[in-house]
């Protein structure tokens, strides 16, 4: 294979895992910006949507297309249980106690997982055709394109929440300024819930999306989880376009990495770049230099 | 309409208010003013649910609102604005109001999810609401505008435009006039009794007493953390422990 078409091999790839990057970071960063805290145990919302839709279809023998939405439906009770049970209640602890509580929560989300289920490892049936589809001399799995189409829908679906709908707007406005947001009448304990729904829908979604290409056991979540984080990190926390790009960057460089390097590196990179981010742009890829938080 | 029954706030070994009570009458501008440290601040934040009191009560529309979540106040009909005025920065002048008419928005947690249709024409119908309210303090051409690029004046009407959109019954503005030039004030002055006109009763903490005399009906001065005195601007102008406090005693 010419060196070409090797490339854009590993970028299309690259672009799939990293449209799943994007989802769980803008999960990551709809929670930040509602509560100031990072929420550890989003990479378990992404294991439980794999998980679930697999248990739906071997157990209740739910076909795929029931199994998606009812899996999905299920991983959000789990975070608004989450919520509910683990964070609410504390709601006045430093935000450091809270990020604790979340690893707590995904260890214990983790646990429970093998418990119930097992520690094999399970493939998802795709969702159209195993054939792949040549691209100028790449091979593209359909599987790719359901990924990067849901992807675009999702965080189409995200954006227009967040910029049209009334909640959308008291929820940025929680995140801005929680004060003035209670005094004009917004539950902002209402807007965390609902954060933490959304981002359990979107994560869980994103989970049972690349299922079928790479694999899903009781504990993808972690991995997941922290490229995800990374994500939202080069996009400097931001719930739209910065996270998804840097959702992208991240994947497409893992990629290369991967295919030109070697495959042993390819976790190693996204956390390379998630410290060089951290140490050298902490505001992210695109944001400007805090100059004052009050 | 609103009631301060023997409100006391004690913050650690300091007495920041000491038994004051006094009525708000509806339909009426009141101006609470007070030398520096008087209290006055710590009121509103007491009446508006950010600080518990140590004791008393307060009473809204003939029931206790002593410990209520602060965003069920604005459902109550009871909002306020702020000294350094707190605006969405991020958000427009035109969604910073629009979120203000969030509390009387009908989709709940899972409507705005789920049943997209009703939110559409909602939000077409909250839209247009918010323009009026930005007519109405006059700074609806700057509905495009980022609200953290509105100079201060604007942004204080933007604040009242936003509190406006909650339709409460009572409006509390906390040092209004601050920050504002002297035409901005002579406008703002216009705005509070607008404000009264439609029936919405305006308690003020001000440090401008032409602005203070000029538009309040009552006023109730505090000094060291106690009610001093309680009248018509005229009676206050006349009161001599007031004159006293303000200027300092003779001896």
């Amino acid at each position: 294979m010419e060196l070409g078409n090797q490339l854009l091999q590993y970028l299309l790839s690259g672009l799939s895992t990293g449209a799943i990057y994007a989802l769980i970071g803008i999960g990551f960063s709809i929670i930040y910006n509602a509560t100031g805290i990072i929420n550890f145990a989003q990479g378990e919302f992404v294991m439980l949507g794999g998980m679930l839709t697999l248990f739906l279809m071997e157990t209740l023998k739910l076909p795929l297309w029931a199994a998606i939405p009812l899996a999905v439906l299920l991983a959000t009770l789990v975070g608004l249980l989450f919520e509910r049970l683990a964070i609410r209640p504390l709601r006045k602890a430093s935000p450091i106690s809270l990020v604790i509580i979340t690893i707590g929560g995904s260890i214990l989300i983790r646990g429970l997982s093998m418990l119930i289920w097992d520690k094999d490892t399970h493939a998802l049936p795709p969702f159209s055709s195993e054939e792949p589809i040549m691209i100028a001399g790449a091979t593209v799995l359909p599987q790719h394109f359901w990924i990067l189409g849901i992807t675009v829908v999702l965080i189409g679906l995200n954006k227009w929440f967040f910029s049209h709908t009334i909640s959308g707007k008291a929820m940025r406005a929680c995140s801005y300024n929680p004060r003035a947001a209670g005094l004009v009448g917004i539950d902002v304990r209402r807007m965390v819930l609902l954060s933490f729904v959304i981002s359990a829908a979107m994560g869980s979604l994103a989970g049972i999306i690349v299922a079928p290409l790479t694999m899903t056991s009781y504990d993808v979540g972690v991995m997941l989880g922290l490229k995800g984080f990374c994500a939202a990190i080069i996009g400097g926390m931001s719930s739209g376009i910065p996270t998804v790009i840097g959702g992208l960057i991240l994947g497409v460089l893992e990629s290369l990495g991967a295919g030109l390097i070697s495959s042993g590196y390819k976790d190693a990179i996204a956390f390379v770049i998630l410290l060089l981010i951290l140490f050298i742009r902490p505001q992210g890829l695109f944001g400007k230099p805090e100059s004052e938080r009050v | 309409m609103l009631e301060l029954q023997g409100i006391t706030q004690i913050f650690g070994g300091v007495t920041a208010l000491n038994d004051v009570s006094f009525s708000i009458h509806a339909d009426q501008i009141t101006g609470v003013i007070g030398p520096n440290g008087a209290g006055k601040t710590t009121l509103f934040n007491i009446v508006t649910g950010i600080y518990q009191q140590t004791r008393g009560q307060v009473i809204f529309e003939g029931s206790d609102i002593s410990g209520i979540p602060v965003e069920r106040l604005a459902a109550k009909g009871m909002v306020r604005t702020f000294q350094n005025i707190e605006l969405f920065g991020q958000m427009t002048v035109l969604e910073n109001v629009m979120v203000g008419l969030h509390s009387k928005s009908k989709s709940g947690l899972f409507a705005c999810s789920f049943k997209a249709p009703w939110a559409i024409t909602e939000e077409r119908r909250i839209r247009e609401e918010a323009h009026e309210w930005l007519r109405f303090v006059g700074i609806e051409q700057l509905a495009d505008v980022q609200a953290s690029n509105l100079p201060f004046g604007k942004g204080r009407m933007l604040e009242i435009a936003r509190a406006m959109a909650c339709k409460p019954r009572l409006i509390l503005m906390d040092e209004p006039a601050a920050g504002l030039n002297s035409q901005e004030t002579v406008g703002l002055a216009e705005l509070i009794r607008k404000i009264r006109d439609l029936g919405v009763t305006v308690v003020l903490v001000e440090h401008d007493m032409e602005l203070v005399m000029d538009i309040c009906d009552r006023i109730v001065v505090l000094n060291l953390g106690q009610k001093l005195a309680e009248g018509t601007p005229r009676e206050i102008q006349d009161n001599p422990e007031v004159i006293a406090a303000y200027l300092g005693d003779d001896e």
